[in-house]
C-alpha cells in the first residue's frame, strides 16, 4: 500500500500535541523542579541544584504523617477489597437467580461522585451535638459508646477511610474476577468432578490457578490506586487534611502546590517522585512474586 | 481415586440418605450465598437510600432527630428548592455541563484522528510512535499535574473553560481502543472506497464511524463519567466560584453553603448530582460494564 506520511501525521498532529505540551514536557519537567532549590515561581529563578526539596520534604512532619496514612490505608484496604471481592464474585458466580440486579447494584458506587456519597458516609458516621449518627445509633445497641468517626480518634477516622475506600473500589474489583471467573472452561470442572475432586481442592487447583492473572492485576492497580487515595479522605474530612491528620501522599503534593501552604512547586515534585518511586517499587515486588505464583496460559498445569 | 467406602454396595435407602444430605447442604450453602450478597446489595445501596430519605425531611424534623429515623413525618421539596437558591448548584451543574461535553467531544475528535492514522494510514515511523503512546500511558497524572498547574497559571488561564479542558483531553487508552476496533474493519472497504475517489477524511466518517459506532458510543460515555466526576484539576485551577464544576460544588457546598447543619438541604444537592450518573448508568448499563472490564479503571 502506498505511503502518505503528510496525511498521517496530520491526523496525528492534534493528538501529539496535546500529548507533547499536557504529558511528556511535564514529565521532564517535575524532574527538574525536583533538584532546583529554592525556586521562585515568580520570578521564575532558583539558587541552585540538587537534593535539598527531596530531604526537605522526607524531613517535613506532615509529609510524614501522609505517608504513614497512606501506607497504613494501602495495606488494610488492598487486601480486604481484593478478598471480599474475591468471596463475593464466587458467590455471584454460583447463583442463577438475580444475578443480574445484583452484579447491576454492586457496579453502582463506579459511576457515582466521590465527593457526593463521601458527605453521605460523613454523615452516617458523624456524631454532631444534635445525634450521634445512625452509625453510632446501631453500635448502641451492642453496647458500644458513641464515637466521633468523623473528627474524634485517628484509629476511628482511618477506619471510616478505610471503609469508604473499599466501597468505592469494590466495583471494578468485583467486575474483573466475575468475568475472569466466567471465562474458566467448564470443562475442567467437569474433569475433575469425574476425577472425585471435591470443592476446596476444586477451588485451589482450578479455579484459583485460571483466575490468577486477573487477580494479580487487581493486587497491582489495587496498590497502584490505593498509594494515590485522595478524593475519598476529601470526602469524608474536607479538604483541610492536615488538621485532620488525615493527608495522603497526593493530598500532601496537591497542598504543595495550591491552597494555604502551597506555592511551592519544587517540593510537590520531590513528593511526586517519591510517590512514584514507592508506586515502583511494590510494583516491581508483586511482578517478581508473580512470577512464581501466576498461572499464564491455557492448560491446567503447575499452577 | 476409588477407596473402600466407595466400592462397598449401597442400599436403595443409603442412597436416598446421601442424597436428601448433599440437597439439604446444597441448599445451606446457596442460602449462606444469597445471604451474603443481599447483605453487601445493602451496603451498596443504603447510603443512597439514605440521602434520598433524607433530602425529604425538613431541617426542623431532621434536626430534632436525636435517634435517626427511618419515617418522614412531614415530606418537603424545599430542600430541592434551597439547593438551587440558596447555593449555586444550578451553576455548578451548567459549568460540570460544559467542561463535560467539550471536554468529551474534543476528546473523540483527536482520540478518532489519531486511531485512524494508527490502523488505516502507512507511514515511517508509525511502530515506534505506537509503542511511545503506549508507553505514556502509564505516566500516573499526579506526575504531571504540578507542570500542568504551573503551565495553566503562567498562561493567564486559571479560572477558565480553557484551562479547564485542555489538558483532559487526551487519554491514551481510548485511542488504543478504538484503534483496536478500526483496525477490525476489512480492507476490501477501503480499497473500494478509494477506487471510488473517496478521500480519508470521508471514508472515516461514513464508513469507519457507523461501523464502530458501538466503541465509539462506550468511549463517550466512559469519558463523560470521567468528566463529570472530576476533582482535583479542577479544584487545582478554580478558586473563583463561578468555574466550579459539582464536585468542589459539593465540597464547597458542605464546608459553607446553607450553614453547616442543613443535612436535609445538603443531602437534596447531593441526590442531584448523583441522579445523571445514575440514570446513565442505567440506560447504558451493558456498554458501561463492558467498557469498564476492557481496561478502564478509576481515575
Amino acid at each position: 500500500m502506498e505511503k502518505n506520511n503528510l496525511k498521517a501525521w496530520l491526523y496525528l498532529a492534534p493528538a501529539i500535541i496535546f500529548l507533547g505540551v499536557f504529558l511528556v514536557y511535564p514529565l521532564v519537567d517535575v524532574f527538574i523542579y525536583s533538584f532546583e532549590e529554592g525556586f521562585n515561581s515568580a520570578s521564575q529563578t532558583y539558587l541552585g541544584i540538587g537534593l535539598y526539596n527531596y530531604s526537605y520534604v522526607l524531613r517535613d512532619p506532615y509529609f510524614l504523617k501522609a505517608l504513614g496514612n497512606t501506607f497504613i490505608l494501602v495495606f488494610i484496604t488492598v487486601p480486604l477489597s481484593t478478598l471480599l471481592a474475591l468471596l463475593i464474585s464466587l458467590g455471584l458466580s454460583s447463583i442463577k437467580w438475580l444475578r443480574k440486579l445484583f452484579q447491576t447494584i454492586y457496579f453502582l458506587p463506579y459511576v457515582t461522585n466521590t465527593l457526593a456519597v463521601g458527605l453521605v458516609f460523613m454523615i452516617l458516621f458523624q456524631k454532631t451535638p444534635y445525634t450521634d449518627g445512625l452509625v453510632n445509633y446501631v453500635l448502641s445497641w451492642f453496647g458500644v459508646q458513641a464515637i466521633d468517626f468523623i473528627a474524634g480518634p485517628y484509629w476511628a477516622k482511618m477506619l471510616v477511610l478505610s471503609l469508604y475506600t473499599i466501597w468505592t473500589v469494590l466495583p471494578f474489583k468485583i467486575l474483573i474476577l466475575t468475568s475472569a471467573l466466567a471465562s474458566v472452561d467448564e470443562t475442567y470442572y467437569q474433569a475433575a468432578r469425574i476425577d472425585g475432586t471435591v470443592g476446596a481442592r476444586m477451588f485451589t487447583r482450578i479455579t484459583l490457578p485460571m483466575i490468577s492473572p486477573s487477580l494479580f492485576y487487581l493486587i497491582i492497580t489495587g496498590f497502584i490506586g490505593a498509594f494515590k487515595a485522595y478524593s475519598d479522605a476529601v470526602a469524608l474530612f474536607g479538604t483541610n487534611l492536615n488538621s485532620a491528620e488525615m493527608n495522603t501522599i497526593v493530598g500532601y503534593i496537591y497542598d504543595m502546590l495550591y491552597g494555604d501552604g502551597g506555592g511551592y512547586p519544587s517540593f510537590a515534585s520531590a513528593a511526586a517522585i517519591i510517590l512514584f518511586v514507592i508506586v515502583l517499587t511494590i510494583t516491581s515486588i508483586n511482578l517478581i512474586v508473580s512470577r512464581k505464583t501466576v498461572h499464564y496460559g491455557g492448560g491446567v498445569g503447575n499452577a | 481415586m476409588l477407596n473402600s467406602s466407595t466400592i462397598k454396595t449401597k442400599t436403595a435407602d443409603e442412597y436416598r440418605a446421601e442424597a436428601k444430605r448433599a440437597r439439604i447442604v446444597g441448599g445451606l450453602k446457596t442460602a449462606g450465598v444469597y445471604t451474603m450478597l443481599t447483605l453487601w446489595a445493602i451496603a451498596v445501596l443504603f447510603p443512597f437510600f439514605w440521602m434520598l430519605l433524607t433530602s425529604f425531611k425538613t431541617f426542623g424534623s431532621y434536626n430534632a432527630e436525636r435517634i435517626p429515623s427511618f419515617i418522614i413525618r412531614h415530606a418537603t421539596l424545599d430542600n430541592y428548592i434551597s439547593a438551587f437558591t440558596e447555593v449555586n448548584l444550578g451553576g455548578y451543574i451548567l459549568n460540570t455541563l460544559v467542561f463535560t461535553v467539550v471536554t468529551t467531544l474534543l476528546m473523540v475528535v483527536v482520540s478518532v484522528l489519531a486511531a485512524y492514522a494508527f490502523s488505516r494510514l502507512n507511514f515511517k515511523g508509525k511502530e515506534i510512535v505506537f509503542t511511545l503512546f503506549l508507553a505514556l500511558m502509564m505516566i500516573p497524572s499526579e506526575l504531571v499535574v504540578i507542570t500542568n498547574f504551573v503551565t495553566i497559571t503562567e498562561m493567564g488561564l486559571r479560572n477558565t473553560f480553557t484551562g479547564l479542558i485542555l489538558p483532559s483531553v487526551t487519554s491514551i487508552f481510548y485511542i488504543y481502543l478504538l484503534r483496536e476496533n478500526f483496525s477490525q474493519i476489512p480492507d476490501n472497504l477501503y480499497l473500494a472506497a478509494k477506487v471510488d475517489g473517496t478521500g480519508d477524511l470521508k471514508y472515516l466518517w461514513r464508513v469507519v464511524l457507523p461501523i464502530c459506532k458501538p466503541t465509539v458510543i462506550t468511549v463517550l460515555i466512559l469519558k463523560a463519567i470521567e468528566c463529570w466526576n472530576s476533582f482535583v484539576w479542577p479544584r487545582l485551577i478554580t478558586d473563583n466560584e463561578a468555574y466550579f464544576l459539582i464536585s468542589q460544588g459539593i465540597q464547597t457546598i458542605r464546608e459553607s453553603g446553607f450553614g453547616r447543619e442543613n443535612v436535609p438541604a445538603m443531602m437534596a444537592a447531593v441526590v442531584i448530582v448523583s441522579l445523571p450518573l445514575i440514570v446513565l448508568f442505567i440506560i447504558f448499563r451493558n456498554k458501561i460494564m463492558e467498557g469498564v472490564a476492557r481496561g478502564g479503571s478509576k481515575g
